[in-house]
């Protein structure tokens, strides 16, 4: 929608930019009445009312909707929570699965018609999810060893040569406090929106092609569009992807503050 | 508005703020009523596998001490069987022996009943032939000697001594 509006300014393809997706408010100028803050309060109503349903009868043999809701539950039960955290993994479970299919559906509004906009592409929301994070592993970490055995454990790797702790213990520090957290909001954030950059790309650009004066042009312009599917597709696969790398970072942290030695 | 979005990685306040809310709120409802009914049902499908496979050994042990009870019952009954045949055949065995005992015994009587009965016509038909014989002895002596031989005594006295005579000289 708001390509057309920018393609109609300029004389020549003005290709997309950060400013799209700056988005203005839906109505009035409050900030809190933007389409992202709508999306994500709107994926928080669907995952509740889907999760709700399905979970509702707890039948021991499973209907449709139960099982469809069972399989997300599991997977992150198991393949995310048991097989990385281990024992005690049942308490962590609750945040993994929320963190997980609130990225999921968030990503997945990018690709969904009429909604097309990935909430995780505002740097914000990925920044809130780190902080979630980043306080439950150091909170799970101080909790089992105690904040200075913890914090010990961090600043001087054990079973390290004293002279190695120059360089070590600076980078360990950084990496717990500042990198952990950072590359875990970056990499979902900066992957969704170049993604949805890359669609605005083809789509927008096949739209310009398209109503071009050169009969040349409009004769290319399928393939634009063509390739802004199969992006698309590869765009639903980037989305399940990150969603399930966030969750599984989140989960190896919380594992690595669980075990003393690490 | 194009300076606020030139740098991406800024946050927004709202944003930051809608965000902590939402997760917190979608994390609240998903604790309390999603991940415990989850659990419940993974739990109730533990239980029931457990108790399927618990309720299928015990049947299984059930089947098996039946069949043995079976199989004992069964030997019990073929022994009880051996032992009613064995005792019919000595049954049977001794009812013959005591029929051929009783017909033997029967055959006997009927033999001595038939000698007796043979020995009492023979002394009849002696005594009758006696009779007779001295009779017409008599007879034929009174016609040959021209005088009757009126006393009974007499005669049967000699009569009766011609005859045993003559068994005398047949012997």
């Amino acid at each position: 929608m708001h390509i057309t509006g920018h393609l109609a300014s300029g004389p020549g393809f003005v290709p997309p930019s950060t400013t799209d997706f700056k988005l203005p408010s839906i109505f009035g100028h409050s900030d809190y009445a933007t389409k992202p803050v709508v999306l994500v309060f709107f994926s928080v109503i669907v995952i509740s009312l889907f999760f709700i349903l399905a979970s509702r009868k707890a039948a021991v043999v499973p209907s449709k909707l139960q099982f469809a809701g069972e399989s997300i539950y599991s997977f992150v039960r198991k393949d995310l929570g048991e097989e990385i955290i281990g024992a005690g993994f049942l308490a962590y479970v609750p945040f993994l699965f929320t963190l997980f299919v609130f990225v999921l559906v968030n990503n997945l509004f990018g690709i969904i018609p009429l909604i097309q906009f990935p909430t995780m592409s505002h740097v914000s929301f990925p920044y809130v999810l780190a902080i979630f994070t980043f306080v439950i592993f150091h909170a799970v970490g101080i909790k089992r060893q105690g904040v200075v055995k913890y914090l010990k454990g961090i600043a001087f790797l054990p079973g390290v040569p004293k002279f190695a702790y120059i360089l070590l213990t600076p980078i360990e520090i950084a990496t717990y406090f500042l990198i952990r957290p950072v590359t875990l909001s970056l990499r979902l954030f900066a992957n969704m929106f170049a993604g949805h950059l890359l669609l605005l790309v083809f789509i927008g650009g096949g739209n310009y092609m398209l109503h071009d004066t050169h009969l040349f042009m409009k004769i290319l312009s399928p393939f634009s569009f063509g390739f802004g599917i199969v992006m698309t597709f590869f765009e639903f696969m980037v989305q399940c992807l990150q969603a399930y790398i966030i969750t599984l970072l989140s989960a190896l942290f919380i594992a690595g503050a669980l075990v003393e030695e690490h | 508005m194009e300076a606020a979005a030139a740098n991406p990685l800024v946050p927004n306040i709202a944003e930051i703020v809608v965000g902590l809310i939402a997760f917190s709120l979608l994390y609240i409802v998903l604790r309390s009523r999603v991940v415990p009914m989850f659990e419940k049902a993974f739990t109730a499908r533990t239980e029931a596998i457990e108790g399927g496979i618990a309720k299928a050994e015990k049947a299984q042990l059930d089947a098996q001490a039946a069949l043995a009870s079976y199989n004992a019952q069964l030997a019990d009954a073929r022994g009880e069987a051996q032992v009613i045949r064995e005792e019919a055949r000595v049954q049977g065995a001794n009812i013959i022996e005591e029929l051929r005992a009783k017909a033997q015994e029967e055959a006997t009587r009927i033999t001595a009943a038939a000698h007796a009965s043979i020995e009492a016509e023979r002394q009849q038909a002696i005594a009758s032939l006696r009779h007779e014989v001295g009779t017409l002895a008599t007879e034929l002596a009174s016609k040959i000697v021209g005088e009757a031989l009126d006393d009974q005594v007499r005669q049967s006295g000699i009569v009766d001594r011609f005859l045993n005579d003559l068994e005398q000289s047949k012997k």
